[in-house]
């Protein structure tokens, strides 16, 4: 089961330059609510930037990893 | 976790040998790209408007109620493969998903941003600012007749 210190790290290694903040939202390990800022998003819609930080995560995304809640910024 | 408890709708749902022109097609994913196509404002949830199953879903509905939208909505919870052949069509692991002429707006968080910031209400055409119940126009009338999606309008 991901912690947030993992999906942290797993976005920042997935995405150059990015940071992330990670929280467990109810302390189960399934949902995660995530600020990501990386200059990668410059020029990308939003729903791009959501999609590139869900790619990290692949099918996990709604397996194990229920609910990642996103917010992107560019910088 | 969400617990489906809609009908089984499933049963709605065509064999793998409908009828139909193509054979080598997807008949759920075209019955999707299909609401899509004909709802000017759609969302795929968790459970319905009424009676939402899950906290996402639950929200994004909110934020379309509090401004007056009128819009379609699709339970994804009958059968594990409208899920499915939506985030294939969509390129979007997570549920909800709010489509507006087509197009895929974004979930929840996105949903929300937009909301917040009024750009959702702008994006639906809707002049009147979050808390102003909005006029309610157009009764919608689409009944897409036996497609193997369940397709609710709803009305403020």
């Amino acid at each position: 089961m991901p912690d947030s210190e993992q999906i942290k790290r797993r976005i920042e290694d997935g995405i150059p330059g990015a940071r992330a903040e990670v929280e467990d939202f109810t302390g189960g390990g399934d949902h995660f609510q995530a600020t990501v800022t990386a200059a990668a998003f410059d020029g990308l819609s939003r729903i791009e930037q959501h999609r590139l930080v869900y790619a990290v995560f692949g099918d996990e995304i709604g397996g194990p990893i229920h609910a990642l809640s996103l917010k992107t910024k560019t910088e | 976790m969400t617990e489906p408890q809609t009908q089984p709708l499933a049963q709605t749902l065509p064999p793998a040998d409908s009828d139909g022109p193509a054979e080598a097609t997807n008949p759920i994913r075209e019955a999707i790209a299909e609401a899509i196509s004909q709802h000017p404002v759609l969302l795929f949830m968790k459970g319905t408007p009424e009676q939402p199953a899950c906290g996402f879903s639950a929200r994004t509905v909110g934020a379309l109620q509090t401004l007056g939208a009128s819009f379609a909505a699709v339970d994804v919870l009958p059968d594990p493969r409208i899920r499915q052949e939506l985030s294939a069509l969509s390129q979007w692991p997570t549920i909800p998903q709010l489509f507006l002429n087509g197009e895929l707006v974004g979930g929840c968080d996105i949903v929300t941003e937009m909301y917040e910031s009024g750009e959702l209400a702008t994006a639906l055409g809707i002049e009147s600012g979050p808390g102003e119940p909005g006029a309610s126009d157009a009764p919608a009338s689409d009944s897409p007749g036996p497609a193997p999606l369940q397709v609710e309008n709803r009305l403020p």
